[in-house]
């Protein structure tokens, strides 16, 4: 390995390569006029974008005006700077990772999910878990290698410990939508105290969910991972799949992105993992 | 245009079997009362501080009454005994006083018990007419403004959710300014659950602000400032659900909101309260809702937020006609029963928009005299939002072309955060662009009466008829512990807030009841 990669410097796209353009909308609580036009080109030129244009300007109050701005930034960014944990893991269809639970576990994968807290949007949760799933992508309910507890809105933490005690659970999937005071937190970081109280802790994969949950936080309020909007049941099936192997003693899990888990990039070996297990 | 391919036949009997389902839960409705209808009672009697510790004074009463065994006989009744006992003393002293042995109150003649009767109807005679005086007030308002864009175009609904009622008034009249008809103040998560309303003003939610009469008062204040300077008159609506349905409804009444979402199911499906608790709650309710004229709306345009939108459809129309039941049951006048629906449209499938069409207008004609309040549901939204503003706009058209009557505008960002104030905007821009563009739209097309449209209302009503079928031959109580509606099994023991249930006695006491009965 050479100490120095090759820069891969990038910018924004608008419609040419480098042009960096940037689209941005924003209210500012002054009423319109020519003056609060300038200060919208004000907050762009002072966010650093040159070319400003303010393409409207709209009353959205008698106290408040709506823009839209476009502007270029003339930062670049080296591409190959960017340091994200590798993947080594290929996600695997609905049938494929039955199929691989199958042959692998020889058992079926149980999963206890919950709002918990105040928490009554379960949205996100009856996403996941439910059979249906969302946008034609199945829910944990409908693999037939998976048992899926969904308990539902405000469940308090304690009974949720309790319930995949009780279940055997291989992993526990909280979602929390509201986040205001930083709530979502008191409650995962309560979630985790109960379970090592109840003995779970180690044994059990703790996944957190919601829109506003990335898994840099999960990881730091002592879960196993954190997904964000666009998790699809499919990503949470795959990363359980793995995570139990890799407690196992096989290689790493996925780590989890805005968008689940990563599709597969290829791995090291040129093999699919699926097939070399 | 909103047109109905169902047989006329199916639709009456649909209704019966409706009535059925409804009358039996009916005649326990009638035998019970609740912690919370007991509130109410001293709440319209003007018990309406709190104490110490916040906790509100018809909690504290009605605590001790329950705790006496009491509570059966009524609070009004209490109430009554008590000051008779210690005028002029402070109420909740004056029942803490009784209440700690109810079994040394001397027996009251049957004179004396009468005239005490007369008492408290005299008591609750006045209230309710200065009650009406508050209604009153607001329907003069309403009626020398405009309502609404143009006539027939659905009621521009918008929520604000700060947290802060302050911060919520700024929002509320940003977007009355650019054209909201209806202003929702979304409460404070899992406010369902608490049972008892928060006194005073409030600037802490999360999630939303807690509903309580005084921020009722502030937001209703600054919208009749809002819809004076418009000309316009600007709707408020908050949730008589979970809990304190009743309590919300009086709060409500007094401080002259316009509309409540008030379900009879939603908070056992979807709460898990129990369902002998709301069953009598929402009736309560309702029959506050009928005397102060506020528009309901029934919570079916949230209900299928777990099962496929596409299958569970007939549960929606099922839902709706049991409401309706209920709503009657109670005294309400059709205009007065906003029914609920979602725009299902699922972006993946195809001639969703026709399917859509068929519910939108299966619904509007099942209830020509509602207003029906239709909004697109979160579940399809995601954080690319000038696809999710696009989904929303899709949902104006058909509001318009099909004639619903109260739209909640979806917001680009949701489920990502609480709607940013241009988030309002942009939504309530388009839906007048929307509306405009396509006013006359649905006077002009006729869909085919054999084509997608008319099938997918024959086969989703069909499918209506037969749940209700199993409903008016099961019991209400039984089916929904079957989970036939929004996927969702509860138990008649089960839930939260049972234990506020309580069996009437013989000489059970409550002057509203007798007089919102009689006006009904």
């Amino acid at each position: 390995m050479s100490a120095e990669k090759e820069k891969h410097l990038i910018r924004p796209y608008g419609d040419r390569k480098d042009d960096g353009v940037v689209q941005l909308s924003f209210v500012l609580p002054v009423p319109c006029s020519e003056k609060a036009k300038e200060a919208a080109a004000t907050v762009a030129k002072k966010l650093g974008l040159s070319h400003v244009l303010v393409s409207a300007m709209e009353k959205a109050g008698d106290d408040y005006s709506f823009f839209v701005v476009y502007g270029r930034t003339h930062m670049q960014l080296d591409y190959n700077a960017i340091e994200v944990p590798e993947v080594l893991h290929r996600k695997h269809g609905f049938d494929e990772l039955n199929e691989a639970v199958r042959r692998d576990l020889g058992r079926r994968i149980v999963v206890v999910g919950a709002c918990i807290g105040t928490d009554s949007h379960t949205t996100g949760i009856d996403a996941i878990m439910n059979m249906k799933g969302f946008a034609g992508d199945y829910g944990l309910e409908r693999y037939p290698t998976f048992r899926a507890v969904n308990l539902g809105s405000q469940v308090e933490p304690e009974k949720l410990v309790d319930r995949a005690k009780e279940e055997g659970a291989d992993a526990i999937l909280v979602s929390k939508v509201v986040t205001q005071r930083d709530v979502h937190k008191e409650d995962a970081r309560a979630l985790i105290d109960a379970a090592k109280a109840a003995g779970i802790f180690e044994k059990t994969i703790f996944l957190f969910g919601g829109p506003r949950v990335d898994h840099k936080t999960a990881l730091e309020l002592g879960f196993d991972a954190g997904f964000g909007p666009g998790t699809k049941p499919s990503d949470v099936a795959n990363y359980i799949y793995y995570r139990i192997l890799e407690r196992m003693g096989h290689p790493p899990a996925p780590q989890p992105t805005a968008h689940g888990t990563q599709d597969a990039t290829v791995p090291a070996t040129g093999e699919k993992l699926g097939e070399t297990l | 245009m909103a047109e109905l391919f169902v047989e006329a036949g199916k639709i009456a009997r649909a209704r019966e079997l409706a009535r059925t389902a409804a009358q039996g839960v009916q005649g326990f409705i009638d035998r019970h009362s609740t912690v919370s209808i007991e509130r109410t009672v001293l709440r319209l009697l003007g018990i309406s501080g709190a104490g110490s510790r916040g906790a509100p004074l018809a909690n504290l009463i009605v605590d001790r009454l329950q705790e006496a065994g009491v509570l059966h006989l009524g609070a009004a009744y209490w109430l009554g005994r008590a000051l008779r006992a210690a005028p002029g003393k402070d109420p909740l002293q004056a029942i803490e006083r009784i209440a700690a042995h109810p079994e040394k109150l001397p027996a009251l003649q049957p004179a004396e018990e009468e005239q005490l009767r007369e008492e408290m109807r005299s008591e609750a005679r006045a209230a309710v007419r200065e009650l009406r005086a508050r209604v009153e007030e607001r329907k003069e308002r309403k009626a020398r403004l405009r309502v609404g864009s143009f006539p027939g175009a659905p009621w521009k609904y918008v929520i604000v959710a700060t947290g802060n009622i302050h911060d919520d008034v700024e929002q509320a009249r940003a977007a009355a300014q650019q054209g909201a008809d209806v202003i929702a103040v979304i409460r404070s998560t899992a406010q369902s659950l608490l049972d008892y309303v928060p006194h005073g003003a409030t600037t802490e939610g999360f999630g939303g602000t807690y509903a309580t009469q005084e921020n009722f008062h502030i937001m209703r204040e600054a919208l009749d400032a809002e819809s004076e300077k418009l000309r316009r008159y600007v709707h408020l609506t908050n949730y008589s659900s979970g809990l304190c349905m009743p309590e919300i409804a009086f709060m409500a009444a007094y401080e002259r909101l316009d509309m409540l979402l008030n379900d009879a199911m939603y908070g056992i499906l979807f709460r898990d309260i129990n369902m002998q608790r709301t069953f009598c709650d929402q009736y309560f309710s309702r029959r506050i809702c009928a005397f102060a004229e506020i528009i309901i709306n029934t919570g079916e345009d949230n209900y299928i937020t777990t099962a496929d939108a596409d299958e569970a459809a007939h549960t929606v129309i099922a839902s709706q006609l049991i409401n309706e039941t209920f709503a009657r049951l109670a005294g309400m006048k059709e205009e007065l029963i906003g029914f609920g629906h979602s725009f299902e449209i699922d972006p993946a499938r195809e001639d969703t928009l026709l399917r859509e069409f068929a519910m939108a207008m299966m619904v509007r004609e099942l209830f020509p005299k509602s207003p029906i309040k239709y909004m697109p549901p979160t579940k399809h939204k995601e954080g690319d939002i000038f696809f999710s503003h696009a989904y929303d706009v899709m949902a104006d058209l058909v509001a318009i072309t099909t004639g619903q009557g109260i739209q909640l505008l979806g917001m680009m960002t949701e489920a990502m955060h609480n709607p940013f104030l241009m988030d309002r905007y942009v939504a309530l821009k388009s839906a007048a662009y929307v509306y405009r563009a396509a006013r006359h739209l649905g006077d002009e097309v006729r869909f085919k009466p054999d084509g997608i449209v008319a099938r997918r209302q024959q086969e989703v009503f069909d499918k209506a008829l037969a749940l209700l079928e199993e409903v008016a031959k099961d019991g209400m109580m039984a089916a929904i512990g079957k989970a036939r509606f929004g996927d969702t099994a509860r138990t008649a023991d089960g839930g939260k807030g049972l234990d506020g249930v309580v069996e009437k006695g013989a000489g059970y006491f409550n002057p509203f009841l007798e007089i919102l009965e009689g006006a009904g």
